[in-house]
């Protein structure tokens, strides 16, 4: 029986209501009284001597306010990077300053040259058309390989090289791990491309600066996933501003997929130039925009190669990847292609050795960053399309040669630093085969084949890591921030709650899922809990929203807080009813002395909390209201199972997608719908990675996918309906709720599955080639089975 | 600049435009009717759809000038008079076919006028006629769900969960 609230009920999300009215409240909506408008001037050449910008022109058009160069930033800090990295001798990390407009060289398309600031968007618009920019053209880096060459163009000349690190995980193991090469029986080498993804959440970004000179107090008003660090990094590192005099508010956010975490030179722009014009000033990009300065994603060159024994066990893996960093290191970019990628790399085996060396790059590109799944999909991608290699040059079965190869015990440490808790892969492949009609397919195939069309099985595994945690960790692995999370719980006098979460919801349905978990603890409706976020000056100190970590970590600071509140309440409750507190129990939003008919209404306790006349006050406060910071004693490790099954025309080269299956372990779970609907929008995404999307630059640093025009994003007619099943459930065993995070997973798992499917059609047609890389389009196709 | 006249959500509007003035920027810094939103610059996204004399129209493909005179609808205007969700906005929260919301206006919109041209329309009438409208956050599933659901057609057998 489905429940109809608390912990595992589909509840309704109430923010629907004002999304679905246009009432919904994003940072572009927000227009302050006086206000003026920036548009910025971004460079059209890759890689240039920046020689000067002469704005006397443009300063005289009309509403005009004032024009911002390079210049007026040089006594402002760097955008900072929030992570280092260690390379494999020891060194840190080669780090370029970032700064808020270019000064000196512009380094990638789109790089903002100069800022104006006028009345309206449009006279900032032609008054940027009239300033004069004079830029020699330096030759442009773009293919990796060709950067860190000795003699390429230097990104940055002030660093040694195009080289930002070289990293080896875990470097102790490298020799180890060459001789099981040595010693094996059979060595499946694959050289790919994982894509470069642009993460397009349909809100642009958006930034609005406020000042008020009376109190000196800023606010900026941001598209974010993460105020607080967003409040942290620019506050501290680019403009010197002590958190107490700003505050920053991410309301209602059109989407994020890790582009909005990172904090972005308009950001700064925009409260420095509000104070700067003593007026509001709002940013808000355009689609192009957003093409050529949000961070982009993945952009990694890889090769992986499998050592297995004669009886087909899996003995040593080693991979080698080139990661783009872009132009600058965007706010985590160094961590993506190496602790959320090296320690993902032993996937679901049980692979004893492994190897992982990383090179980051410096190109003349937009910078890279998170994007949904950050790592984890490059390791899931590289990983089991090797599996699936290994498995036809053996001549073996690949679902067979998976679950032979299984980690089947848990906790499981494996040799790449992380401990897997829970799971259970064979259930979840189980699981997949039935929820896939496996059974039936040959007869679809047979069908396809009556048509004159090809048709392909494909399947992978996938491992995930969420929540990333401890902190003290991560500060050893690099991390310049804590990874906790916070939440304080406000009981108000009628019993009614307000939860401020350090987390942020931007489509994750928080308003909805949190106030469930609360609801089953005291055992009241979820209506009396409301969620507030997004707001530094009204929630704890948080880190944010990003790696599925919302409910795993926020969710169990809000537990955490809950059970102090209850903890009070019990107190508070034990007075009332003259009973030892160690008697009182907490059921159906009442308690009641255990034994006895003896009770006390929820919304009695809460009220005499806060008008104390019969209360303890010599051994308690008044009030009902706590906060708890919940570090995490490990990541969470969700995983699964997925299928995809695809037809190829083989007169075109088109591929579609027929039918996709996706089976889930993620733990314990608070709102199937909302976790099911997070599933559909990951695959959505992997099948876009697979067959459409591609950001793509020419040998000049041009950008040549630069709109919806060019950059091809999934329709609904490009996607099926999916069949989603999450009933394999091995709760995490380290955080209060057992869960462990949904958001990625669909991401990280669907795009090995499609091309393993591509290239199963592709051999029923005849053609075994191997490899194909992403996105898998029908130009690909049709050379590839006609090459 | 240049007057314009039209009747929005039943109710006359006027303002002073540029000519090059959008209708959606109209819609949104003119007359604050800021559930119309802005997602590309190229008219791909759809997140911009409102009615204009009935025909779902991308507001950003239009001028406000343009829009001289007609009747325009938005989503400000697409709930029952009680306030209450209308059928389409009910089964777009029943199916949660919306994640972020961004894209919701123009879906429920853009949902809007197809039930009116096509009743019971097939899935795949339902997803060729979004090929307008982009969602980053669904993958569309229960979108298209919604949409067969809000025209009275049971959808529980589609795709099991």
């Amino acid at each position: 029986m489905p429940k109809d609230g608390g912990i595992g009920a589909s509840s309704k999300r109430r923010e629907d209501v004002r999304f679905l009215t246009g009432e919904g409240n994003y940072t572009d909506d927000i227009n302050l009284n006086g206000q003026a408008y920036v548009f910025f001037l971004r460079s059209d050449i890759a890689h240039g001597t920046l020689n000067s910008v002469d704005t006397s022109a443009a300063e005289a058009m009309p509403g005009v306010v004032k024009i911002f160069t390079g210049a007026d930033f040089e006594a402002v800090g760097s955008i900072p990077c929030g992570w280092q990295v260690t390379d494999k001798h020891g060194e840190a990390m080669q780090e370029p300053r970032h700064p808020v407009l270019a000064h000196g060289k512009v380094r990638h398309v789109g790089e903002p040259i100069a800022a104006v600031v006028a009345e309206s968007l449009g006279e900032a618009r032609d008054a940027a058309e009239a300033i004069e920019v004079d830029i020699s053209e330096l030759p442009a880096v773009v293919d990796m390989k060709e950067a860190v060459k000795d003699g390429a163009p230097k990104v940055h000349d002030d660093l040694t090289s195009n080289l930002c690190y070289d990293w080896g995980f875990v470097e102790e193991n490298k020799g180890a791990v060459d001789q099981a090469f040595k010693d094996a029986a059979h060595v499946t080498t694959l050289e790919l491309v994982n894509n470069r993804l642009v993460a397009n959440p349909m809100e642009p970004r958006v930034a609005v600066g406020d000042y008020a000179r009376g109190t000196g107090d800023h606010t900026l008003y941001t598209t974010s996933q993460n105020p607080h660090v967003i409040r942290l990094l620019m506050g501290a590192f680019v403009l010197g501003i002590p958190e107490h005099k700003l505050r920053v508010v991410a309301p209602d956010v059109g989407g994020g997929f890790g582009t909005k975490i990172f904090h972005y030179q308009e950001e700064a722009f925009c409260t420095f130039a509000a104070k700067a014009c003593n007026r509001p000033v709002k940013w808000t990009s355009s689609r192009s925009e957003a093409f050529m300065s949000d961070a982009h994603g993945r952009d990694h060159v890889t090769k992986i190669q499998m050592a297995l024994d004669a009886d087909n066990n899996f003995t040593a893996l080693r991979t080698d990847t080139y990661a783009n960093m872009g132009a600058y290191l965007s706010t985590f970019a160094p961590s993506v292609p190496t602790w959320l990628h090296g320690t993902l790399m032993a996937g679901n085996y049980k692979t004893p050795l492994i190897y992982v060396n990383v090179k980051a790059v410096f190109t003349n590109t937009v910078p890279v960053d998170a994007y949904r799944g950050a790592g984890r999909p490059e390791a899931t991608y590289q990983l089991e399309r090797l599996v699936d290699k290994c498995a036809h040059e053996l001549g073996v079965d690949p679902i067979a040669l998976r679950r032979q190869n299984f980690i089947t015990e848990f906790p499981y440490a494996t040799p790449v630093a992380v401990e897997y808790d829970t799971g259970d892969y064979v259930a979840t492949m189980d699981k997949l085969e039935e929820i896939s009609d496996m059974a039936g397919f040959n007869a679809r195939r047979a069908a396809s084949e009556a048509k004159g069309k090809l048709r392909g099985f494909g399947v992978n595994c996938y491992i995930e890591a969420c929540g990333i945690a401890p902190s003290n960790l991560v500060g050893q692995l690099g991390a310049r921030a804590g990874l906790y999370e916070s939440a304080t719980v406000r009981v108000n006098a009628t019993g009614g709650l307000v939860v401020m979460t350090g987390s942020h919801s931007h489509g994750q349905g928080h308003e909805t899922a949190f106030p469930q978990v609360i609801a089953e603890m005291i055992g009241i409706p979820e209506e009396m809990v409301e969620i507030v976020h997004g707001d530094t000056a009204n929630t704890p100190m948080g880190m944010g929203t990003y790696g599925s970590r919302s409910l795993a970590v926020g969710g169990s600071a809000m537990v955490r807080a809950t059970e102090k509140i209850i903890a009070k309440a019990k107190k508070i409750a034990s007075h009332l009813l003259e009973a030892s507190e160690g008697d009182i129990e907490l059921k159906d939003g009442a308690f009641s002395v255990a034994g006895t008919d003896k009770s006390v209404a929820w919304g009695d306790v809460t009220l005499a909390a806060y008008v104390p006349h019969n209360y303890p006050l010599e051994d308690i406060e008044p009030g009902l209201e706590e906060t708890a910071f919940y570090d995490p004693a490990n990541f969470t490790y969700p995983s699964g199972a997925y299928a995809c099954e695809v037809e190829l025309d083989p007169e075109t080269g088109q591929v579609t997608i027929e039918r996709f299956a996706a089976a889930d372990d993620f733990g314990n779970i608070v709102n199937p719908m909302i976790v099911t609907g997070q599933v559909h929008g990951g695959l959505a995404q992997g099948i876009g990675q697979a067959l459409m999307e591609n950001c793509t630059y020419d040998s000049d640093g041009q950008l040549l996918s630069a709109s919806y025009m060019d950059y091809a994003i999934p329709r609904a007619s490009d996607l099926p309906f999916y069949t989603v099943d999450h009933s394999c459930q091995t709760p995490c065993t380290h955080n209060p709720l057992g869960v462990k995070g949904c958001g990625e997973a669909g991401a990280i798992g669907s795009p090995p599955a499609v091309v393993n499917a591509v290239l199963d059609a592709m051999r029923s047609g005849g053609k075994d080639v191997g490899h194909i890389d992403m996105p898998v389009t029908p130009a690909r196709v049709w050379a590839a089975m006609n090459g | 600049m240049t007057q314009v006249k039209m009747t929005v959500n039943g109710k006359p509007a006027s303002g002073e435009v540029e000519g090059r003035t959008l209708l959606a920027s109209f819609l949104r810094e003119n007359l604050n009717l800021t559930g119309t939103h802005v997602g590309c610059d190229t008219s791909q996204c759809g997140a911009c759809v409102v009615h204009v004399d009935g025909e779902a129209v991308k507001a950003c493909t239009m001028l406000a000038v343009e829009a001289e005179g007609a009747d325009v609808k938005t989503i400000e205007a697409m709930a029952n008079a009680d306030g209450s969700l209308s059928v389409i906005q009910q089964a777009f929260q029943d199916h949660h076919g919306l994640q972020c919301g961004f894209c919701t206006p123009g879906m429920v919109m853009s949902a809007s006028a197809l039930l009116k041209d096509n009743p019971k329309p097939t899935e795949d009438e339902v997803r060729h006629y979004l090929d307008g409208n982009i969602c980053r956050c669904t993958g569309y599933h229960n979108i298209v769900k919604a949409i067969m659901a809000a025209s009275g057609q049971d959808v529980s057998a589609l795709a099991a969960e």
